[in-house]
């Protein structure tokens, strides 16, 4: 299977701030990939550099074919390849959850409305969330407006999925639910990567675990080796840090 | 799988960091801003080296009457002749000693007010303190000073006078007030928000024509009251409604849980509010009352229309000397530069007190 | 429990104190009141709006003379309050606008000079501004026989502004009603334009057609009809200029300075409301595929649009009260007319201050009611 995301080299300053170190990375398509590390380790800022919401200044990354620079009309055909889902959601509040769902698929790549809403349905079918099409994103709750955040990236029929921490902020409760769809995606075989604290998550679907810290990429493994064998200290001392009591 | 080694920070490319990549960022990143920034420089290069001309190389500094100017410059010799005008008004000469003290007793003040007084009783001490030692050494007319009536205080002290006065008096009233607004009780309630929303709805020049017209008129007969005073209280009146609105934003800021524990704890209502509310909410309010603060410096400066010399009166009473005719652009651009420094700098205060805030409010 | 303990007693105990204190003070002063009014013989009463003014006022768009009653001389201070208001209104909204989103630029220069600009004219006192531009600017112009003379037959001197009047024809009715079908036409355009994209998703931009309708059709109906319209053009006479429109100095200055002062204060809610957006809404639209420029129309404005709102609603109410300051100079605006001239020849103060405020409170609850109105249409909808 091919390589579907090549990260060479990729080095990036914040002015002086050396906030990326030496980046290497190869995704095979079909892959999911969970990244953990402690906070201002660069896990983040590495996902977005994917699709080009952070911009680097050393080294080479190429998604699907496309090698990413500085070229607009690059960067919206990698934006219609690469879907995100974020941390605080951002669904845009002034629109319905159904207007929030075909925005892009109309402006972005010419669909006529009604083929977008049967796209758009389709989809919220599939997050369980189709009876709240028609409610505006403030009347939901936190769980449910992720879902309809992973439905609206689901609609541009993205290739490679990127999750910013997607559970971090909602309530316990509704981690599961969101948790549930993304196990679901899961098994569609979409490239998928995932920068979460979930290791239950990891555990269950992650073909590869990788742990940053520091800028950099301390060490990778499957599930197993990366929870049960951890081999630097780095990770040593992390994983210690997280497993709850 | 793989366990890597560690790395290093290294410094960042020179391209990319540095003074030529923020010039091809800030102002030559595409083709559009290019132009612009051309057109900007062209413009500015035509307007501010004779605007610097005219106010710094070509202008007088040194004389001491009209005919000592030397250049085709501002004539700032004119501004150094009045500027016991521009600064206290009238007040008599023989007698300024008595503001340069006022001066040091200011600083001495705020010393005492920021590092001296520790407890709360203490700072009040302080604060109430300083517009008396200020009244006395203004007015006189006690502890064997001359007395200065108030239609001598003029330019930069009397609109410090009316600002600080203004301000002082409101916030008790607009305390009063923004509980009022909050009250269940609907007469209180209603009464206030009346009265806040007819002050803001109407110009401030209305309200000083009404102090200086109407306002003798509901007291006794015999009452005199000055001009300075149907000023003062007018502005008192509006201001303290302000106050009351950036008091009911700090108020509003309290979470709910502050006033059940106060209650839960058995505090009667007014000791809720002075111990635990109003001191939270007057924090949170500080940024806001600084704004004021700032509008009312300003405002001041309408007091000239009911015949008050203020600072900006000041222009037009200066340049009227017929030694110093046709001075009236450097009347404006003085008055100007010092208005911009006391409400710049406080703006720039209330920023540094914001963040503080913010900082400690997690 | 005693009654005195009880809450509903107390509280209806202290609401009547406070009612019967406030009762007992109005009482007080109404009572020195009318005894001032009666030992300095001041008249009491509207009818004073019945008397002939008897003196003149230097503009005004409705007509007035001398002989006309005080009440006609109340309307044009009032109109003149709406007229320098509206184009106050109108030019600091453009001017704020450019300057707020100039904050944002990415161009170094441009934000810095904006920046310079918000600081510079908010930190300084509307009245100086406005004696500033009367006193110094204006004065400073040349005399009616050395105007400057600008495009189009336009004439700027120390006695005002003078543009040609322009003079309708009979037939000119027809140009206007071919300006409504066109704003007729570009409705149906944008509905049509509307309905095509959601159908087959071809987008297109309708405001290059709009303008372009907008102005072909009335001025071919125009130049069809032979061109219904003349100028009067202003020409120096003597020493004055005859003929025209003309804006005095006293509206020139006050209007500048409005636009001016009240341009940085909307600046300021412009770009506070575009701040607010925030950075993830703008990172979700660019990682959609959206264009900056669809980034901008499809989720920044609308919701930098109900920020901004209430705030820019407030300083156009501020403008309002702010002209008010053309008393400093003399424009013949409601406070310069009517609690000026008005009040010094009839003595009626409070009549006529009383009047004064509640026109300005009529025009602040109405500026209330809009912003009411626009925040329930605009409102997000929450739980």
């Amino acid at each position: 299977m091919e390589n579907i995301i090549q990260i060479k080299n990729l080095n990036k300053w914040y002015g002086d701030f050396h906030v990326l170190k030496d980046i290497n990375l190869e995704v095979k398509k079909g892959e999911i990939i969970v990244i953990c590390g402690p906070s201002g380790s660069g896990k983040s800022t590495m996902t977005r550099c994917i699709n080009y919401l952070e911009t680097f200044q050393e080294g080479e990354l190429v998604v699907d074919g496309i090698a990413l620079e500085d070229d607009v009309k690059k960067i919206r055909d990698i934006r219609s390849k690469v879907a995100m889902v974020f941390q605080h959601f951002e669904l845009f509040p002034h629109l319905s959850i159904l207007d929030n769902l075909i925005l892009a698929p109309m402006h972005v790549h010419q669909i006529p409305k009604h083929e977008a809403v049967e796209t758009a349905m389709k989809y919220l079918k599939r997050v369980n969330i189709a009876d709240q099409a028609n409610k505006y994103p403030n009347q939901l709750s936190g769980g449910q407006k992720q879902r309809v955040a992973i439905a609206r990236a689901l609609c541009a029929n993205p290739t490679i999925m990127l999750f910013d921490e997607p559970t971090s902020a909602l309530d316990p409760e509704m981690i599961n639910e969101v948790l549930d769809v993304m196990v679901d995606l899961s098994k569609e075989h979409k490239t998928m990567i995932c920068v979460t604290h979930e290791m239950g998550f990891a555990k269950r679907v992650a073909d590869r675990v990788i742990f940053m810290a520091d800028g950099q990429i301390v060490e990778e493994n499957t599930p197993d080796e990366f929870f049960n064998n951890p081999q630097s200290d780095r990770l040593k001392q992390f994983l210690e840090q997280i497993i709850t009591h | 799988m793989a366990v890597y080694e560690e790395k290093s920070a290294r410094p960042a490319p020179i391209n990319t960091n540095g003074a030529i990549y923020w010039l091809k960022e800030n102002l030559f990143a595409t083709p559009l801003d290019i132009a612009i920034t051309f057109l900007i420089l062209f413009v500015l290069f035509q307007v501010v080296p004779p605007f610097l001309n005219w106010t710094i190389f070509d202008a007088s500094f040194l004389g001491s009457t009209k005919a000592d100017a030397t250049g085709s410059g501002a004539n700032w010799i004119f501004v150094k002749d009045k500027i016991s005008m521009f600064m206290y008004g009238f007040y008599p000469q023989d007698q300024l000693f008595r503001l340069q003290i006022l001066v040091g007793v200011t600083l001495v003040e705020i010393v005492l007010f920021k590092y001296i007084a520790k407890t709360i009783k203490q700072k009040i001490f302080v604060f109430v303190l300083y517009p008396i030692v200020a009244f006395i050494l203004i007015k006189g007319g006690m502890f064997g000073l001359v007395e200065v009536p108030t239609n001598k205080w003029g330019g930069l002290l009397l609109t410090l006078v009316i600002s600080f006065v203004g301000i002082v008096l409101s916030i008790p009233i607009g305390i009063i007030l923004a509980f009022g607004r909050q009250s269940n009780l609907p007469v209180i309630k209603n009464l206030s928000v009346v009265y806040i929303e007819f002050i803001r709805g109407v110009p401030l020049i209305t309200m000083l024509f009404m102090g200086s017209v109407l306002l003798p008129l509901f007291f006794q007969e015999g009452v005199e009251l000055n001009k300075l005073l149907r000023a003062l209280i007018v502005i008192t009146m509006v201001e303290s409604a302000f106050v009351s609105e950036a008091i009911r934003g700090g108020l509003q800021a309290i979470p709910k849980g502050q006033y059940e524990a106060a209650d839960s704890l058995g505090l009667s209502y007014w000791q809720k509010m002075i111990l635990v509310i109003l001191p939270q909410a007057l924090k949170v309010a500080i940024p806001n009352l600084v704004g004021i603060s700032i509008e009312l410096f300003k405002d001041t400066s309408l007091v000239m229309i009911i015949g008050l010399f203020d600072l900006l009166s000041m222009v037009h009473l200066t340049s009227n000397d017929s030694h110093w005719l046709g001075m009236e652009t450097e009347g404006y651009v003085f008055v100007t530069f010092i208005y911009l420094i006391f409400c710049y700098g406080m703006s720039r205060y209330s920023m540094i007190l914001e963040k503080r805030f913010n900082t400690d409010h997690r | 429990m005693s009654i005195l303990n009880n809450k509903t007693f107390r509280d209806i105990l202290s609401q009547f104190i406070v009612v019967t204190a406030l009762v007992l003070f109005i009482w007080h002063i109404v009572g020195n009141l009318q005894h001032n009014i009666e030992v300095r013989g001041i008249t009491t009463g509207f009818a004073f709006f019945g008397d002939k003014a008897g003196f003149g006022i230097s503009e005004s768009p409705i007509s007035y003379s001398e002989d006309s009653t005080y009440f006609r001389a109340f309307l044009v201070g009032l109109t003149n309050t709406v007229y320098v208001s509206f184009v106050g209104i109108f030019f600091a909204s453009i001017l704020g606008v450019i300057i707020g989103v100039g904050r944002l630029s990415k161009n170094f220069l441009i934000s810095k000079l904006s920046l310079l600009y918000v600081e510079f004219f908010r930190n300084i006192p509307l009245l100086l501004q406005i004696l500033f531009w009367y006193n110094i600017v204006l004065a400073a112009l040349p005399g009616p026989r050395q105007s400057i003379a600008l495009w189009a037959n336009c004439f700027l001197n120390n006695r005002g502004f003078y543009i040609p009047k322009p003079i309708f024809g009979t037939s000119f009715e027809y140009v206007v009603l071919a300006f409504v079908v066109a704003i007729g036409l570009v409705v149906f355009l944008s509905k049509w334009a509307t309905k095509r994209f959601e159908e087959t998703g071809k987008d297109m931009l309708v405001w290059p057609w709009a303008i372009l309708i907008l102005v072909t059709i009335p001025l071919v109906v125009f130049n069809l009809l032979g061109s219904p319209l003349s100028f009067d053009y202003p020409a120096l006479r003597g020493f004055n200029f005859r003929g025209g429109m003309s804006y005095s100095p006293e509206f020139l200055a006050l209007a500048f300075a409005l636009s001016v002062y009240t341009a940085s204060l909307i600046a300021e809610a412009v770009r506070s409301g575009i701040e607010a957006v925030a950075k993830g809404q703008k990172e979700a639209a660019a990682s959609l595929g959206l264009t900056s420029y669809q980034s901008l129309k499809l989720v920044v404005l609308p919701q930098a649009i109900r920020i901004a709102i209430p705030p820019i609603l407030g300083q156009y109410l501020n403008l309002i009260k702010n002209s008010s300051l053309a008393t400093a100079i003399g424009y013949p605006e409601i406070v310069t007319v009517f609690s000026g001239t008005v009040l010094n020849q009839t003595g009626q103060a409070i009549e006529i201050i009383a009047v004064t405020m509640a026109v300005y409170l009529t025009i602040s609850l109405f500026v209330s009611l809009i912003l009411n109105i626009v925040n329930k249409k605009l409102a997000i909808k929450e739980r």
